[in-house]
């Protein structure tokens, strides 16, 4: 029973940090249409550079905001790279985010090494109804929590949020309204930017990050993510939650080394479960 | 209010405009028609800045709102969505996102406030696309193909609201239309578009008695022969 519950609390854990990931791609794509496969990186970037300032000895928090803030910069540089000429089309831009992704292990390698960075940020554990948990399992779950309430009431609620929606619902419209479209992508960069940031600076304690961790790190980010049509951060918290469960009870009850084949098979199959359901839906009569 | 002088717009190595000169006094109600592929849209785009011409210049006093073709709602967010983001441009804060004032002219639309735009008939959304540019309180509204895919009886509907508008708002209207006999029949004036060109312009009726025109857009005669008059709405 508390290894069932270890895994359970475990697998959250994991799956809030797989949906902060996904949160960025969600927040780019909802936007601007693309998918941005320099995601990971941006995750990457804050790990890094947040390990590199507390080894400096800056105080927690402040090197971790930093990192974050760092990876929003990351974003918005390869936003203007990916959008910056009017009239590029999102595959063109999918295609430009990967090379920078690419690009950005170059970068990361003369900066911080090619050796895994890891720090603490609260250490220890606590009981659980009997199950060990680490303290930085909770802190994951509590700021993901936060997180997506936020983007939800952002995007649901807030003036700027309808405007940055209504920018890839119809750019034609958005521009007759008056909205800068490149300017609303480009904020929307800067934000997938500190998204993947945040999951960067949570998630390193728990798995030392290197500059090549961002093809995991998108990986499962990605899959969550399509969950929610890359659209809605409420499906992608749902998908990555599915997600780190799974990966979190085959690690512990079968093997370590598949964990992420079976859940994305697991993924695989409830989206194409859903798509068979949409068509039945769609096939009957109005 | 408006005068286009000498406009052209290419696209790339098209032109789509090819010195084209039209003049809007205020208050006044003016078709733009013209067959498919002329230019009309390209012109209104020109109007609202999302296209830059290549030569000619446009003076405009005074705020121009567009209702597209096709409508171009924003299908994911809902109706009240759709006419707060066509406030936009006003930069007038919360007081300026309030649909109140639309809803006065287009009563129609309040109970639809809370339905996403993407679920609404074409009727429907045509409204809230002109409630839409009513939100940045223009003093030009240029409503681009507004019969195109809607049955007589919702045209005539909205044909009425336009008119009213016009008349006791004192907006000025610039409406393009394929149908011309709608056009002429709202319009005092009109123009008439055909390859980047204006080829005729003048008050309707006698454009209407032109030989070209009839035979161009009337079918050869000048009588209404069954299209619904607008403010006359009657069932198909
Ligand atoms: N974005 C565009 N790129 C290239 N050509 C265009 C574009 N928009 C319109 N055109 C061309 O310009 C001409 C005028 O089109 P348009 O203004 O849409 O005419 P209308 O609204 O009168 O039907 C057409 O030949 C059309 O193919
Ligand atoms: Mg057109």
């Amino acid at each position: 029973m508390s290894a069932f519950l270890t895994y359970l609390i475990t697998g959250l854990a994991l799956g809030c940090s797989f949906a902060l990931v996904a949160s960025g791609f969600v927040a780019i794509h909802r936007v601007t249409g693309v998918v941005n496969f320099a995601q990971g990186t941006f995750a990457v970037v804050a790990g890094l550079m947040a390990g590199s300032l507390l080894g400096r000895g800056l105080p927690h928090g402040l090197a971790e905001i930093l990192a974050i803030l760092l990876a929003g910069a990351v974003g918005l540089v390869v936003g203007v790279i990916a959008i910056g000429k009017r009239g590029t089309p999102p595959l063109a831009s999918l295609v430009i985010t990967l090379g920078l992704g690419i690009l950005a292990y170059a970068v990361e390698i003369i900066i911080w090494g090619d050796q895994p960075i890891s720090f603490q940020m609260v250490p220890g554990s606590v009981d659980i109804a009997g199950a060990p948990i680490l303290r930085q399992y909770l802190v994951v779950i509590a700021v993901a929590l936060v997180t997506f309430a936020g983007l939800g009431l952002f995007f649901g609620r807030s003036y700027l949020g309808k405007a940055l929606t209504a920018c890839a619902s119809n750019p034609y419209a958005a521009r007759l309204a008056g909205i800068n479209v490149m300017r609303m992508g480009l904020l929307a960069f800067a934000l997938g930017g500190l998204l993947g940031g945040l999951a960067g600076v949570l998630v390193t304690p728990l798995q030392p990050v290197a500059f090549d961790s961002d093809v995991a790190l998108a990986t499962n980010g990605f899959a969550a993510a399509i969950f929610g049509g890359l659209n809605r951060p409420g499906l992608a918290l749902v998908g990555g939650l599915v997600l780190g469960v799974a990966e979190a009870f085959v690690a512990g009850y079968l093997s370590g080394s598949y964990q992420t084949e079976v859940a994305l098979a697991l993924m695989l199959a409830i989206m194409i479960w859903r798509a068979s359901r949409r068509v039945s839906v769609a096939e009957e009569p109005a | 209010m408006l005068e286009v002088t000498d406009l052209v717009v290419r696209y790339g190595r098209a032109t789509a405009l090819d010195g084209v000169s039209l003049e809007l006094a205020p208050g006044e109600m003016v078709a733009l028609v013209g067959p498919n592929g002329a230019g009309k849209s390209t012109l209104v785009d020109t109007l609202s800045g999302i296209v830059a011409p290549a030569a000619g210049r446009v003076v405009l006093r005074g705020r121009l709102a567009q209702v597209p073709e096709g409508r171009q709602l924003f299908a994911e967010l809902s109706v009240a969505d759709n006419l707060a983001l066509g406030a936009w441009r006003s930069g007038r804060g919360r007081a300026g996102r309030d649909p109140a004032r639309v809803f006065e002219v287009l009563p129609d639309l309040r109970p639809l406030a809370g339905r996403l735009a993407g679920t609404l008939s074409g009727g429907e959304q045509q409204m809230v696309a002109v409630g839409r540019a009513l939100m940045a309180d223009p003093d030009i509204l240029a409503v681009d193909e507004l019969s195109l895919g809607l049955a007589p009886r919702v045209v005539a509907d909205l044909a009425r609201h336009l008119r009213e508008l016009n008349a006791e708002r004192d907006t000025t209207v610039l409406l393009i239309e394929q149908n011309a006999r709608l056009a002429f029949d709202l319009c005092r004036r009109a123009y008439v578009l055909e390859s980047g060109r204006i080829t005729a312009s003048g008050p309707c009726v006698q454009l209407a008695e032109s030989p070209q025109v009839a035979r161009a857009y009337f079918g050869g005669t000048t009588e209404g022969a069954g299209d619904p008059v607008p403010g006359g709405a009657r069932d198909p």
